[in-house]
């Protein structure tokens, strides 16, 4: 209670960083959280780099290899997990009465959002590090070099972040773990109806390269996916760019008027 | 396997199916999942169908329809060590133990459980494929043995998810239940061919016995069936392997108290 207290007379920056630490920390101290969506999803790229690899030799693929095209799913696979744990570890916070207990001290939602989602900030960070790192092991080229090191890791902890913000939206929305949990299927439906396996212009069904079009998820894989295969492509960066920023912009206003719903029914 | 055995297996197979159905957080996973991988794969991946020497005459609908049958089978009984789990943790599994007569009968109340939960599931894929242009070239008994096939594999997965769960006994045995479940059945020609895989899945799946599995599917539904008889061996196998797995299992929960 005396750390609350000492948090809410906080400025808000202050509040955020000690918030976010907490975050982090809760991370950190349950390692099995954070390896597993970390592993899966690399698991998946060994499984489908080889289940795949034979699509590489369709007229028309844009990539040389297979692990070159898929090496973009695990960032776009881990972000979505990024979502799920925030959102997890929030709805823990409401379960337990933490929020509540916040929400009897000046704090504001503002930080509370913002140092609520600090883990999933640094954990978008690191994983990206990682799927980078075992990418360039296995041989897969980054076309658009170290500069495009840099964007990518920006890129994918943004998408990170931005699911993270939708996570927290549905614990805000629900409060519980179990309701976040049930969200997931509709993240991995997202990632799946999407460009990721196979190019647009490769769907050979209709409804589905249109589901895919349409599906924000394609344009984030996509502009992952042209800083391995083609190297600087400004549409498609700026598109990436542009849907996850909608994504967090939608997420973080929704959660904020989520949060003042559950406050003021606290 | 008397009379007091049945009893048991009859009550626990009647609240673990009254679970599924009264709950809908348990039962829509275990029939969205699979229709979703069918969606998923036979929409969105049908253009692998065109690599060069891909043959398989009814379509890759069939193809992919194949694969997520027999792995809603696993993963039906996957879910129902969810399902055990989740009983040791509230504590109803060792009320259950302290009250059933014959304790093997618990084990195959959640097997019989398992079963009737995959019936409904690989009826809604099977009829989900078919709405989506899923063509059967083979004979209604070719048809009948693949799901017999569909089957063994709910029976064995159940087997091994409830040997882990009574091991463990804690909902966190979740990803030791289906991660190996998940690798048996993904490295295997889930998209392709054997001859057309690369890598290490390649090697991985000549020895792998889903491989076999998966190709004996396809074939009977294809009306050329092959490796029928190595599916069967193989499954009637494991189902040994696992039906003792899943007996050590059950001591160890007793063993525990």
């Amino acid at each position: 209670m005396a750390a609350e207290a000492a948090l809410a007379g906080a400025a808000l920056p202050e509040q955020v960083a000690a918030l976010g630490r907490r975050s982090v920390l809760r991370i950190a101290r349950r390692p099995g959280q954070f390896v597993f969506p970390l592993i899966f999803p690399l698991l998946l790229f060994a499984v489908n780099a080889s289940g795949l690899g034979a699509a590489a030799k369709l007229p028309g693929f844009p990539a040389a290899s297979y692990e070159d095209f898929a090496i973009a799913v695990p960032f776009m696979q881990g972000a979505l997990f990024v979502a799920i744990t925030a959102g997890t570890d929030l709805a823990a916070d409401i379960e337990t009465g933490f929020l509540n207990r916040l929400a009897l001290t000046p704090l504001k939602g503002r930080a509370l959002i913002g140092g609520q989602l600090g883990g999933a900030l640094v954990s978008g960070f690191m994983q990206s590090v990682v799927y980078l790192l075992v990418g360039l092991i296995v041989g897969v080229e980054l076309k658009s070099g170290p500069a495009g090191a840099l964007v990518l890791l920006a890129l994918s902890t943004l998408i990170a972040f931005a699911f993270a913000t939708l996570g927290a939206l549905i614990a805000l929305r629900f409060g519980t773990g179990e309701a976040v949990q049930g969200f997931f299927p509709l993240l991995f439906v997202a990632l799946f109806l999407s460009s990721a396996f196979l190019p647009r212009n490769l769907i050979q069904e209709d409804w589905f390269r249109a589901i895919a079009t349409w599906n924000p998820v394609s344009y984030m894989v996509e502009a992952i996916r042209s800083l391995f295969v083609v190297g600087w492509d400004g549409e498609a960066l700026a598109l990436g760019f542009g849907c996850a920023g909608a994504v967090l912009v939608i997420g973080l206003a929704a959660s904020a008027a989520s949060l003042r719903t559950r406050l003021t029914r606290t | 396997m008397n009379a007091r055995f049945w009893h048991v297996a009859r009550g626990v197979a009647w609240r673990s199916i009254h679970n599924a159905f009264v709950n809908p957080a348990i039962l829509v996973p275990s029939i969205a999942f699979p229709l979703f991988f069918l969606i998923a794969f036979a929409g969105g991946l049908s253009g692998v169908s065109k690599v060069p020497n891909f043959v398989y005459p009814p379509g890759y609908t069939t193809w992919q329809f194949v694969f997520v049958f027999l792995q809603s089978a696993a993963f039906g009984g996957v879910f129902t060590g969810f399902a055990i789990a989740r009983d040791f943790e509230s504590g109803f599994a060792r009320r259950l133990l302290l009250a059933a007569p014959q304790r093997g009968g618990i084990v195959a109340g959640y097997a019989i459980a398992a079963l009737v939960r995959w019936l409904i599931t690989g009826s809604v894929v099977t009829v989900a494929a078919l709405i989506g242009g899923m063509e059967i070239l083979g004979t209604p008994a070719e048809t009948l043995t693949l799901l017999m096939l569909g089957l063994l594999t709910n029976v064995v997965a159940t087997l091994w998810a409830c040997g882990v769960a009574m091991r463990l006994r804690t909902e966190q045995a979740g990803f030791l239940i289906q991660i190996p479940v998940f690798l048996v059945l993904f490295v295997a020609p889930v998209f392709v061919p054997l001859p057309l895989l690369t890598g290490w899945v390649k090697q991985v799946a000549r020895v792998n016995p889903a491989t076999a599995l998966l190709e004996a599917g396809r074939g009977l539904l294809a009306g050329d069936p092959v490796k029928v008889g190595i599916s069967f061996g193989a499954l009637a196998i494991s189902l040994v392997v696992f039906a003792v797995w899943a007996r050590g299992g059950l001591r160890s929960a007793e063993r525990a108290g």
